[in-house]
């Protein structure tokens, strides 16, 4: 058996509070405090307690996902992603870069949000990013 | 925040306004209980008896969307009394005089007739607040979330600057933020009119720096809102949406509209770790993954930056999100390639003024605060020292509006909505989590129990609310922390979801949706 605590931040409120991931043989199996974190100085919400309960859910989407005929049908990356570039690609260059519009997220990480902030200004050349701050 | 949260807990007096902080951000609500224990003051408003209240030196309920009478109710004693900081005023504010002239018409006695609050409380917060050597303001989105969301933050500012009381430690105005890293998607320039570092994309020589170091031409037309995306998907002049870990159709407010504009798209994609309710309606769905199997930073509410670090292993064939997004680009004829998360902070780092030095090998053992300006900065753990951003502080005169719907004879009651402390945003998460669900597992009106009375409901019946938007069944919570005239449904729950009846009306500068007042009549439902 193989078990590490993993040193990361929690991923609900905007608390922010340190806490340790508990993997046993590759699995999540726990949270625990971090006595040393600056913002829970060791303690825990019920919520950071069970930050791991929803990572290995079974209704985790595995595969991604291609509609067709109001399906959804598993799809491979390369049939996904190519789905995709070229449907934005054939949209901007037939309608306009503003006709297509992003949300990045505040759950995702700064550096994931960096990115698909540059996609949408540098890639697709629109302005129109914005995330659910208001909701 | 203006000040970290380690600050708050050598506050002498904390102002809490419109946040349920114990319910929806319980470690700074445990800072403020031990800033209680150390001898602070504390004074509640809230519409509800939430929680805090019965620490509360002094804890009043003003009624839904009166926060500027109340704040305006308050500075005017202050002024009156003399309490407030002259010399801050004079050193480093501007803009007084019509303040003055404004805030000299809210007498605590006319407060009192628009917010409900006695004119003897409004006296007792002032005192309170103006004369402590340090006070704290801590406000949420019983704030922002009003068609003044705007004005009751400038309200706050007022506030703190008339009593100097911010720029020092332990002070301040402190918004706090309900999603791990809203502060980060803003601060990396998830927002329609600002590149990363709130620069903005209609200044010129901005565009030109991004032009450089993107190495493409950018456009200087600040784009679309939320809600602005929405209404163009509706006409037809947006065509396509791309949803990063986002659930509009439960969060946003008037969801039959939402559902409708994404639905009139001509391409949807949603990149997200379940089939949220957003991503049902997508034409393609890309399996990122969660906070656990990924490198990354977070930024909280006190601008810290913090380290996330993966655990496991992508679930599946679920990919890491920035892989996804860098691959989509490379497909797109802009190739994107970074050989790990930090490089791509390093990137951020270079054309970002206030993350300027932040980096991995500096935030392992603890975060920094930005701005953080270069590698030897400490971070700054409070701004405003010496200096605002803009030089002076400019005090705004601020007249109070009522809410856009108040209730009448055919919706009488007052909805307020929120979050409650053991679920998360649109439930995605926290409802796939057994320990989480079993607490609450459904929706829930909480409403007076006199009020229930006299309406026939008893507790734990099911009930019909309905709107101007739309109704919901579920269930009747019988509550003390709810006035009579006001129920409160907390958004969560899809099945019964808050966002069905919540008012689309939009605060003019900052495009938030008033969530937090609208009127509603309740029935009950005969099986």
């Amino acid at each position: 058996m193989e078990y590490k605590t993993v040193l990361t931040t929690c991923g609900y409120c905007g608390c922010g509070c340190g806490l340790y991931l508990e993997v046993l043989d590759g699995q999540l199996v726990g949270a625990q405090p971090c006595k040393t974190d600056s913002v829970s100085q060791g303690g825990l919400c019920i919520k950071g307690w069970n930050v791991h309960e929803f990572v290995q859910n079974s209704e985790r989407l595995t595969k991604p996902l291609i509609k067709k005929d109001g399906q959804f049908k598993e799809a491979t990356w390369d049939e996904a992603l190519d789905t995709v570039a070229s449907r934005l690609k054939k949209i901007k260059e037939e309608n306009g870069p503003d006709r297509i519009a992003f949300l990045t997220s505040a759950k995702c990480t700064n550096e994931e949000n960096y990115l698909l902030q540059k996609l949408a200004r540098a890639v697709v050349g629109t302005n129109n990013v914005d995330h659910c701050a208001r909701l | 925040m203006t000040n970290s949260i380690a600050e708050i807990e050598n506050s002498k007096c904390i102002f809490i306004i419109g946040s349920n902080t114990s319910e929806a951000h319980p470690l700074i609500g445990s800072r403020i209980l031990k800033a209680k224990e150390k001898g602070a003051k504390l004074i509640v408003a809230d519409p509800r008896k939430i929680q805090l209240s019965f620490y509360a030196d002094i804890f009043v309920r003003h009624q839904l969307g009166t926060d500027v009478a109340l704040i305006n109710g308050i500075l005017n004693v202050i002024l009156k009394e003399g309490w407030y900081d002259r010399k801050f005023v004079e050193e480093r504010t501007e803009g007084f005089k019509e303040f003055r002239k404004v805030v000299e018409k809210y007498t605590p006695e006319n407060v009192e007739k628009i917010t409900g609050v006695r004119a003897q409380d409004i006296r007792k917060i002032a005192d309170l607040y103006a004369r402590s050597k340090s006070s704290s303001i801590i406000y949420a989105m019983g704030i922002t979330q009003h068609i003044t969301g705007v004005d009751n933050v400038k309200s706050l500012c007022n506030l703190a600057m008339l009593c100097g009381q911010i720029g020092r430690e332990s002070t301040g105005v402190n918004p706090l933020r309900g999603q791990n890293n809203v502060q980060g998607a803003c601060d990396m320039g998830g927002l329609p009119n600002v590149y990363p570092g709130n620069q903005p994309v209609s200044d010129g020589q901005m565009a030109e720096k991004f032009e450089k170091a993107w190495g493409t031409k950018l456009s200087t037309k600040p784009g679309m809102t939320l809600t602005e995306m929405l209404k163009a998907a509706m006409a037809g002049e947006v065509k396509a949406m791309f949803i990063l870990g986002e659930n509009p159709m439960v969060s946003d407010v008037d969801i039959q509209h939402v559902e409708k504009s994404l639905e009139a798209l001509d391409f949807l994609v949603v990149q997200d770790i379940f089939m949220s309710e957003t991503a049902r309606l997508a034409d393609v769905v890309l399996p990122g993954v969660s906070f656990a199997e990924k490198d990354g930073t977070f930024t909280n509410t006190e601008r810290k930056v913090k380290r996330v670090r993966k655990a496991i292993e992508p679930i599946g064939s679920s990919r890491q999100d920035w892989d996804i997004i860098c691959d989509l680009s490379t497909r797109m004829g802009y190739p994107m390639r970074y050989d790990d998360p930090s490089k791509i902070l390093e990137e951020v780092a270079q054309v970002t003024p206030s993350y300027g030095g932040i980096y991995y090998d500096r935030i392992e053992t603890e975060g920094l605060h930005w701005p953080c300006p270069n590698r030897a900065h400490p971070g700054t753990p409070y701004l405003h020292k010496d200096r605002f951003s803009r030089g002076l502080g400019l005090f705004h005169a601020i007249e109070y509006l009522p809410p856009e719907e108040l209730p009448d004879k055919e919706y009488p009651y007052f909805l307020t909505t929120g979050r409650i402390y053991v679920h998360y945003h649109t439930g995605t998460m926290t409802r796939r989590s057994p320990s989480l669900n079993k607490e609450v597992e459904e929706g829930f009106a909480e409403i007076n129990p006199r009020q229930a009375k006299e309406l026939g409901i008893i507790q734990g019946e099911r009930i019909k609310v309905f709107s101007r938007r739309g109704e919901i069944e579920i269930k009747a919570d019988l509550s003390e922390r709810m006035e009579r005239n006001t129920i409160f449904i907390p958004f969560h729950f899809v099945e019964s979801a808050a966002n069905r009846l919540t008012n689309p009306a939009f605060d003019p500068i900052a495009q938030i949706p008033e969530f937090k007042v609208c009127a509603v009549k309740i029935e009950k439902v005969n099986h």
